[in-house]
């Protein structure tokens, strides 16, 4: 029996405002061309320099999987030549990297597994090359250039698809509650590379290929579907796996050859001399330990524990760093975890559906919104008129009491006005009256609806109930 | 004017004998009566230098104390990046090469008052140590002009030399300021690697580079150092907290203890040369210095370390001069590797692509710890041989260089014996060291010869007080090539 040995590379992009070499800015989709400077573009005689928070993020990432933190870390010149490349090489860790030897605990098929991580290294991104199909001229946008990274390579820990993709989702949510990376896959700001062999069980680890291109989580587990098949295949056939580098296409649910090892690049690593060592020292490190985040399984716990929240509900919350950060915002300012965690499971998640909102761009006025907890609670006004409000606060961030008062959401509590709204209900609908006093008890649903639609929603469901009984059952509603 | 020190002009300014722009058009004028002569300019930016002058002036007037340098013409090698200014390493490659940004040491002059004529020739890259290998042409020795003018640094020395500059910067690698500076019979200084910002000095060997000053007497290479010193946000590697301030007006030299290496009085060094560097040990010993001899160790090493190095850093430094963004594009090239292969081929010269492929190889898979993993042991037993020596002396005097300049086209096809030239300057890099070379004397063929003085990390000062105490002692900065007169205290030979 075949099985796979599978190891990852995980480029990330970090979440600072400025460049890792210079003051430049990492925002997404400007201009091409307009998040440039002399340093970032590699003019001739420029130097990078370090920018602090680089340091930070990767020191947090490497305490937060375990990490040795290399208290003298070197970076070092990768040299290739590529148009996306101004300086010809790229700026990045090879003998001495910043985080070594750690480890991150996942469950795949109802099994624990720690999966061990060989190194964190930091590096620049390259630019990007846009190639016009119409004048068939490629065009350089450097904006890219100098975009903080690390490299997450872990050992070839992994069996099956599964744990890799387990692997993944833990890892993109440590980046993501850590705030190191915001893991937009579709931005590019999360990569990563699959080296795959195959082995006998237990027996001699293969030849090993690269996989590149992989654009999804789960394309991730297409590819790894993929290349444990096409090397079972070529050894069960008698043929021999070359070790090579190989890109995905997801369309095809196809890889093919980019290059083997014969044709691979010799890099040329040495020291870079423009840059001191990286040092961390002690304090550094425990500044940033003392500092270290709440991450989302620890969420989880304290949300079921201390706030009694469902644990299905606590799922959904911790889903996303931006939906947790708004529960506990409702939570702290209604004073009601639960009922905050009720509207976001319910008529916030729907909205955002409705609205087609990612969790990452979700934002709402979190002062409102925990107002309308409370004046559902006191019973101001009913849970219809609540999700109306809440809606068209999510929406349009309408003034709460303007709107309700527009609306005429208020609860109507005025037993004259209630019972005035019944006796109207009951002669325009007798037939439904007389179902009830058969026995029919499904017509007192709709009688109550009735009467709250007559009341325009804003009916004290209680009143309504209490009022509507009472004339039913004297007779009183018989004209 | 011309016959003064850059510090005596900048006061004459001061007290109003001349205008800035009297002295900027004149040393134009100078300049362009010339014509070329010894080659020395690459590029003369005259309108900007004139408006600059106005500027200058008028803070001047307004009696703005800039420095002890304002109003003083000034020339930069031309592989320090100047704003609008063409910059092109005297390299077809990078004709027409406009930068968008200032060097850190450009910046600084122009914060002294200071005013920018032009940039100089040199060998291309900073590669050679005869300014022979420059795209545009052999810079000529003031002093026969068949001769060379040392390299890299040989338009600074020369156009010094010659009067057509009283001040310039420099670059100095592997001996770039301090050869040439031999050669032309003026004061130049190699500061300690990390005092004078590199950015936007086009690298040719990071770990090596400093920019550093060339002028007519220490007094001068001073104050210019001090301008151009001290920590820059730009450079990681700039680590001096404060400019330099060279206050000190001792005239004695008493307890200085200075070491001259035996073994570099060998037969490799030309008799004239030796002689003259030993007079000048001697000067400094009437003044109160001890002198003593030792034996530089691993003096064999210095040079091979020193090539295998620079070229491997300059084989990546100059990997992104690739035809695709500015500079040089070869015409002939129809695919992306065409346009990497023929521009590069055609746009650096022989010297330059000679230490490319020679880096190249040395870091190559399989021969990186064959060579470049071996260079850097010998690189930090020759810094820490030299640490403990200056736990024993203050300052290392020594040639600077085998022999006078030679003939122009002589030794530009034997680059092993070229290299071997570098025998006495290349370790004071590897080191990170300063060093200051110096006029002592001439040869049979009345060429100059310099030495120089090799001091710790950062001694600067201990450098500069020692040159300047020589020089108040003898006359071989004064002479001038043009004069055939030779002063008095030559003859003390």
């Amino acid at each position: 029996m075949w099985e796979p040995v599978i190891g990852l590379e995980i480029h990330a992009e970090l979440s600072t405002s400025t460049k890792i070499f210079c003051g430049c800015s990492t925002e997404f989709g400007a201009e091409p061309n307009t998040l440039v400077c002399p340093v970032c573009s590699g003019m001739p005689g420029v130097l990078p320099r370090l920018n602090e928070a680089v340091a930070v993020y990767a020191v947090r990432l490497g305490l937060l999987l375990n990490c040795s933190i290399n208290p003298n870390s070197v970076f070092d010149r990768k040299n290739y030549i590529y148009p996306d490349l101004p300086k010809s090489y790229q700026i990045s860790q090879l003998y001495t990297p910043v985080c070594t030897d750690g480890k991150l605990e996942i469950t795949s098929g109802g099994k624990t597994k720690i999966i061990t991580i060989r190194e964190i290294h930091i590096e620049e991104d390259a630019g990007k090359l846009i190639h016009d199909p119409l004048s068939g001229n490629t065009l350089m946008d450097f904006n890219r250039c100098g975009i903080p990274l690390v490299e997450i390579v872990t050992n070839p820990d992994f069996e099956t698809a599964g744990e890799v993709a387990e692997f993944l989702e833990n890892l993109k949510e440590i980046l993501m509650y850590a705030d190191i990376c915001d893991c937009k896959m579709q931005e590019g700001s999360i990569r990563a590379d699959i080296n795959l062999s195959i082995r006998q069980k237990g027996g001699e680890l293969g030849v090993r290929t690269e996989m590149k291109n992989l654009n999804s989580f789960k394309a991730i587990g297409r590819a790894v579907e993929s290349e444990t098949k096409r090397q079972t295949e070529i050894i069960e056939s008698g043929g021999k796996i070359t070790q090579e580098t190989r890109r995905w296409d997801d369309n095809k649910q196809k890889s093919f050859s980019m290059r083997s090892k014969e044709n691979a690049n010799d890099y040329r690593y040495f020291p870079e001399p423009d840059m001191q060592p990286l040092i961390i020292s002690d304090d550094m490190i425990n500044g940033i330990k003392n500092t270290l985040p709440e991450l989302g399984t620890q969420k989880r716990e304290r949300y079921e524990k201390d706030w009694h929240i469902a644990k299905n509900d606590a799922e959904i919350i911790t889903s996303h760093k931006n939906i947790a950060t708004v529960f506990e915002e409702l939570s702290e300012k209604s004073g009601s975890p639960s009922e905050s965690a009720n509207l976001i499971t319910g008529e916030i998640m729907r909205l955002m559906n409705t609205h087609s909102i990612r969790p990452e761009n979700l934002k709402v006025n979190c002062d409102k919104l925990s107002y309308l907890i409370k004046l559902e609670h006191s019973g101001k006004i009913n849970g219809n008129s609540y999700k109306k409000t809440v809606a068209a606060v999510f929406k349009d961030n309408v003034e709460p009491d303007d709107y309700i008062m527009k609306h005429g959401l208020l609860m109507n509590s005025d037993n004259d006005a209630v019972s005035r709204a019944v006796k109207k209900v009951l002669s325009d609908n007798s037939v439904a009256a007389d179902d009830y006093r058969n026995g029919k008890e499904k017509a007192f649903g709709f009688l109550m609806g009735a009467v709250m639609k007559e009341l325009r929603g804003s009916g004290n469901p209680e009143i309504i109930r209490k009022s509507l009984t009472e004339i039913l059952s004297n007779g009183d509603g018989r004209i | 004017m011309f016959d003064i020190t850059a510090l005596e002009l900048s006061k004459a300014i001061k007290n109003k004998k001349y205008s800035v722009t009297e002295v900027t058009e004149a040393y134009i004028e100078k300049i362009r009566g010339n014509n070329n002569k010894y080659n020395t300019f690459i590029t003369i930016s005259a309108d900007r230098a004139l408006r600059q002058a106005e500027a200058v002036q008028k803070r001047i007037d307004s009696g703005e104390n800039i420095s002890a340098l304002a109003g003083v013409p000034v020339s930069l090698k031309d592989n320090i990046s100047t704003l609008d200014i063409e910059t092109t390493c005297a390299s077809k490659m990078l004709k027409g090469y406009v930068p968008v940004y200032n060097a850190t040491a450009a910046d600084r002059l122009e914060q002294a008052g200071m005013i920018v004529l032009g940039k100089m020739n040199m060998d291309e890259f900073a590669m050679g140590g005869s300014s022979e290998t420059g795209a545009l042409g052999t810079v000529k020795n003031p002093w026969d002009i068949n001769r060379v003018a040392g390299g890299s640094s040989g338009g600074s020395a020369a156009g010094v030399a010659a009067g057509e500059i009283p001040l310039s910067l420099g670059s100095d690698t592997g001996g770039s300021i301090r050869q040439p500076c031999s050669f032309c019979s003026v004061t130049g200084i190699k500061p300690t690697y990390g005092a004078v910002s590199r950015y936007g000095l086009i690298a040719y060997a990071s770990s090596l580079d400093q920019i550093g000053p060339i002028g007519k007497n220490a007094d001068d290479c001073a104050a210019l150092l001090s301008v151009i010193s001290g920590k820059d946000g730009m450079d990681g590697t700039c680590t001096l907290e404060k400019p330099f301030d060279f206050k000190s007006e001792t005239q004695t030299q008493k307890g200085i203890r200075i070491g001259i290496p035996r073994n570099y009085f060998n037969k490799e060094l030309d008799d004239d040369v030796g002689n003259a560097v030993i007079n000048a040990a001697k000067e400094l010993e009437k003044t109160g210095a001890e002198l003593e001899e030792f034996d530089m160790p691993l003096m064999d090493y210095a040079v091979e370390a020193y090539y295998i190095i620079a070229c491997a850093e300059a084989s990546s430094n100059l990997s992104r001069y690739d035809g695709i963004k500015y500079g040089y594009r070869s015409q002939k090239a129809q695919t992306l590797p065409e346009v990497y292969r023929f521009s590069r081929s055609e746009g650096f010269g022989l010297e330059v692509k000679r230490r490319i492929m020679l880096g190249s190889f040395v870091l190559s898979s399989g021969y990186y710890d064959a060579f470049y993993k071996k260079a850097l042991h010998a690189r930090s037993l020759i810094k820490n041989a030299y640490d403990s020596l200056f736990g024993r002396y203050d300052i290392i005097l020594s040639p600077v260089a085998p022999t006078t300049a030679y003939k122009i086209g002589e030794n530009i096809s034997d680059p092993l014996k070229m290299y071997m030239g570098d025998i006495y300057t290349v370790s004071v890099n590897l080191a990170g060291l300063p060093a200051i070379s110096l006029p002592c004397g001439f040869d049979r063929n009345k060429m100059p010869v310099g030495f120089q003085l090799i001091g710790a990390a950062f001694s600067e000062n201990t450098l500069i007080n020692a040159a300047r105490i020589y020089q108040l002692n003898t006359e071989w900065h004064k002479n001038k090539f043009n004069t055939k007169q030779v002063y008095k205290k030559c003859g003390n030979r």
